[in-house]
């Protein structure tokens, strides 16, 4: 058995690299730092180990040459799921361009209301060590942050130390919209975080007010969808009077018609903050699922965001239109490529059309797809790079163990020379 | 595989050939000398009458990462005015403004391009910046890596770090990011952007390190000649785009004290406060001031009208300017303690009066700078204009009175702020040769590349001579990258993938002990994990790196 230190996980979105792993073969123990969402993903034992069509176990090349076949006779095939690291997130790309493919990333319908927001007016954002060195009020919107990353606060808000902070412990956190599920936000010295709760689709309603309160605008309402207007003027004049206030938020959680204007609203209000003498920034959440890769790799292979079309033989962008969902209810694909490499329960959609399925070993499937491929998962079955939340960083992925199956990239390159 | 290339009126600054005919012979990628009589040639490329040059290097362009992909995220309407489709040789993208990967190596190559270096590799964003240009086919690459506004370096500064410390972390940062130059920007201004400064003279104290920008220029200028890396310090300055800048410029000149210095973009640093709107052209006093100080190279980050995109790490002044966003939308970030970006989409226009007399600044300076060893020719892509309108600046260099008629178009009141028109000078072709090849490889500290002599990698370019410089410039016969032909007639016919260059200075062991306790403490990763190994630029199979010498260290 081997203990493998300062492992970097590619599942939680936050990019923790402090995790040891104890190697007994192939099979992985999470000994230290992990979580919930990192150790049970570290601890998957692999079971697939062979390709299958129809059912049948194959060697990896007829598997491949199925594959090539089924997109070779596609008039629209969609590559779904897009849930890898960079050199799997390349190949992807390469057999999009050739088939005349759709690539869209799994979690694009929640990021788009980032992306929609983003491509209109923009936004002023930080990253993970700007947090934990000078953050000293966080306003989290409409998400329970520890549900999302367990470590979160332990890892960026109450760390011991601080550049700029004298005392981490006296940060203040808001939570607007969903109460937190446990404890976490709770301060070192037992300070709870304040919360203004609200249902989801009031979200809207209220960050427009504390928007308004922000640039001291006269709200004649007592209160908004529950809230006091009181309260929500006291986060606005405590967002003005810190010196590194971070507004956090979930596009995955905002569950409701056109959240993207609530994203923008938010965007709109950290930009006025940092005209009234002080500093601000926005900081959205994500990076699960390797989204932030798929849409940085799709970003400078295509110019576009991971939701892009190439059936025209040029990269053509419609945040609606290429939904895999969509394109599968309305009938507009005749193939459909999962992707997966991070996450065996992430099954594709279901659908009766010819399917191809590269995806992490254990996927249990209610259809058995044409072609199944499992691959190994980047981080623990082979190197490869994977981008965390911030959008800025990319971690370097470890090889943990020898599980003898290909990479994403191993397999969606021997595609694409197979079309 | 021996080729020959016979006959070619060749310009070959670094040889000191200036448009002599020869005939030149590759094998192996590299320029041999010519073999004897018996040697079979494998190939043979009549260039009678053809203008031979090396490939041109661009040692100043936004090629990779982060705020390059933010640029592109935020502008899909502009990328769907230039969609590219794909070949049987070449894949899909966008163009215009901030190509996609792809895209860009076939434009630049096409153009007759065969390197370009990214300027602004935040250490912490730097496996980024090496992932994005290793999916640009054809070009060499390699990145400057950003320093200046990271904490670590300020804190250094703070606690009175001796000079061979900062050395130290330098070497050690270019080592970890895979770096060929460092450079700086805003120095200090990006970092004070966070403890919400607005503007940092050259002279001002950063409110909590209180270090000013003059003491980071000095000390990572001293650093990199004491490590004997060839690029000079490269300096984005202090004030970029502010009215009256060209003043501090002049400062940053005096004060490096004779050190090595590359201003980068300094037509955005050469703006005086006269006349009615109470802006005018520095261009001739900075280009006095590089004449007389052999320390200084600059390059000169001409702007021309048109939809642009500007990206850069100067957060603090990218946000000042976030008012002329055409179209209005902007993104800030301050990222990882390390540095930040802004990136805010342009629109120059010709009648207006700024953005009129920023062109006539840039070419003023090209024009009046007289060593052409110590000008060089971008336009900081995408924030000046988008690469592919080299063509069209190397006409209005060579071209005086195409130059003139642009100049009679342009918005009237800054015509009279302009010494353009009685300016006489036209670059020759040697002197672009100098500019686009001998001189950006020297400054660069590229070993055998930017020449056409025995021993240097086949790099090259052919074009038929036309008075109408554009129309040459845009559009080569040939161009070989490493000996292989990749270009004909201004179409890619073939892809290759280069090199990225890098330098490894080296570095006393124990300054990692302090940097771990410093990621340790601070950091969101570890130490060892934000170092970029050999294998995450070369284990794709196409990646390489080639190291350059450093100047031997007195």
């Amino acid at each position: 058995m081997t203990e493998i230190t300062e492992v970097p996980s590619p599942f939680c979105g936050i990019g923790v690299d402090d995790l040891t792993i104890q190697v007994d073969g192939l099979s992985l123990k999470v000994s230290a730092n992990g979580c919930t969402v990192n150790t049970p993903a570290f601890e998957q034992a692999i079971t697939d180990t062979s390709a299958r069509v129809d059912g049948k176990k194959v060697s990896l090349d007829i598997a491949v040459a199925q594959a090539a076949e089924l997109l070779r006779a596609s008039n629209q095939p969609v590559i779904g799921g897009c849930a890898t690291d960079v050199n799997g997130m390349r190949g992807i790309m390469a057999v999009a361009d050739k088939a005349g493919a759709v690539v869209d990333n799994m979690n694009f319908t929640a990021a788009r209301r980032n992306f929609l927001a983003l491509q209109d007016t923009g936004w002023m954002n930080t990253t993970l060590a700007e947090i934990k060195n000078r953050c000293d009020y966080l306003l989290v919107v409409g998400v329970d942050l520890e549900g999302f990353a367990p470590r979160f606060f332990e890892r960026y808000l109450w760390n011991k130390e601080s550049m700029f902070l004298d005392d981490t412990s006296q940060r203040d956190v808001v939570y607007l919209g969903k109460a937190p599920s446990g404890g976490a936000s709770t301060s070192p010295a037992g300070v709870k975080a304040k919360v203004l709760e609200c249902a989801d689709a009031d979200l809207p309603e209220v960050m427009a007010v504390l928007r308004a309160l922000v640039k001291s605008k006269k709200i004649v309402a007592d209160s908004v969808c529950g809230i006091a207007v009181s309260d929500l003027q006291a986060v606005a004049e405590q967002l003005k009077a810190a010196k590194y206030g971070v507004v956090t938020w979930a596009a995955g959680a905002l569950y409701f018609d056109q959240a993207e204007l609530t994203v923008q609203m938010l965007s709109e209000m950290v930009k006025d903050i940092n005209t009234m003498n002080t500093r601000c920034s926005g900081f959205p959440l994500g990076g699960k699922e390797g989204d932030q890769t798929a849409n940085q790799v799709c970003g400078w292979i295509s110019a576009y965001p991971a939701r892009a079309r190439f059936s025209s033989g040029f990269p053509e962008y419609d945040p609606f239109l290429y939904d895999t969902n969509a394109m599968l209810a309305n009938g507009e694909a005749d193939v459909l490529v999962w992707v997966q490499a991070f996450n065996s329960a992430s099954v594709p959609p279901a659908s009766d059309l010819p399917t191809i399925v590269v995806a992490r070993s254990g996927m249990n499937f209610t259809k058995e797809p044409d072609v199944f491929i499992p691959v190994g998962t980047p981080g623990i079955d082979h190197v490869g790079h994977a981008y965390r939340l911030d959008n800025v960083v990319a971690i370097r992925l470890k090889k943990l163990r020898d599980s003898g199956l290909p990479s994403t990239a191993e397999v969606l390159n021997a595609i694409e020379h197979a079309l | 595989m021996l080729i020959k290339l016979t006959g070619g009126t060749v310009y070959d600054p670094a040889s000191g050939i200036d448009g002599q005919v020869q005939t030149l012979y590759v094998q192996d990628g590299r320029f041999v000398k010519q073999p004897a009589a018996d040697v079979k040639i494998d190939k043979e490329y009549d260039l009678k009458g053809k203008v031979v040059m090396s490939g041109a290097i661009d040692m100043h362009t936004h090629i990779g990462g982060g705020k390059g992909n933010i640029a592109r995220m935020l502008i899909p309407e502009d990328h769907r005015k230039d969609p590219v489709h794909r070949s049987d040789i070449t894949r899909s993208g966008c163009g215009h403004a901030m190509p996609s990967s792809f895209t860009t190596g076939y434009r630049y190559a096409e153009m007759g391009y065969t390197a370009g270096f990214e300027p602004a590799v935040l250490p912490i964003n730097a496996r980024q910046a090496h992932m994005e240009m290793g999916d640009i086919p054809i070009l060499d690459k390699g990145g400057y890596v950003m320093l200046g506004s990271d904490d670590y370096l300020l804190r250094m500064l703070t606690a009175k770090k001796d000079q061979k410390a900062i050395n130290d972390y330098v070497a050690w940062t270019m080592n970890a990011a895979k770096a060929i130059g460092v450079k700086v920007v805003n120095p200090g201004g990006i970092n004070a952007f966070k403890f919400n400064q607005r503007k940092l003279e050259l002279d001002e104290q950063n409110a909590h390190y209180g270090v000013s920008p003059r003491e980071i220029l000095q000390v990572l200028a001293t650093a990199v000649k004491e490590l004997g890396v060839k690029h000079p310090l490269h300096v984005h300055g202090c004030n970029l785009g502010v009215p009256g800048n060209v003043e501090t410029t002049l400062d940053t000149i005096q004060g490096i004290g004779g050190l090595p210095m590359h201003l980068t973009h300094i037509q955005f640093h050469s703006y005086g406060t006269e006349g009615d709107f109470k802006f005018s052209s520095g261009g001739a006093a900075i280009a006095e001031a590089i004449n007389k100080n052999k320390n200084i190279t600059a390059d000169v980050g001409q702007i021309l009208f048109g939809q642009t995109i500007t990206a850069s790490g100067d957060n603090m002044r990218q946000h000042a300017n976030h008012g002329f966003a055409s179209p209005n939308k902007w993104v800030c970030m301050d990222i990882e303690c390390d540095a930040g970006c802004g990136v805010v989409p342009f629109k120059y226009r010709d009648q207006n009066f700024v953005n009129a007399l920023q062109w006539a600044i840039g070419l003023e300076i090209f024009l009046l700078v007289d060593d052409p060893w110590r000008v060089f020719l971008t336009t900081d892509h995408p924030n000046g204009a988008p690469f592919t309108t080299y063509p069209h600046l190397i006409r209005l260099l060579m071209d005086k009175s195409f130059r003139n008629d642009m100049l009679a178009t342009i918005h009237p009141e800054a015509q009279k702020m302009t010494t353009l028109a009685s300016i006489d000078r036209e670059y020759s072709l040697q002197e672009i040769a100098i500019l686009t090849r001998a001189g950006a490889a020297k400054l660069i500290g590229l070993d055998d590349r930017g020449s056409l002599g025995e021993g240097a990698w086949a790099d090259i370019t052919v074009y038929t001579d036309n008075t109408d410089r554009e129309k040459m410039f845009e559009k080569p016969d040939y161009v070989f990258k490493d000996g292989e032909l990749v270009v004909v007639d201004g179409k890619v016919v073939h892809t290759t993938w280069g090199t990225t260059h890098i330098v490894r200075p080296e570095w006393d062991i124990s300054v990692e002990q302090d940097l771990q306790k410093y990621f340790d403490r601070f950091m969101t990763m570890k130490v060892g994990n934000f170092k970029i190994s050999d294998d995450e630029i070369t284990e794709d199979g196409r990646g390489r790196l080639t190291t350059h010498t450093l100047n031997s260290i007195s």
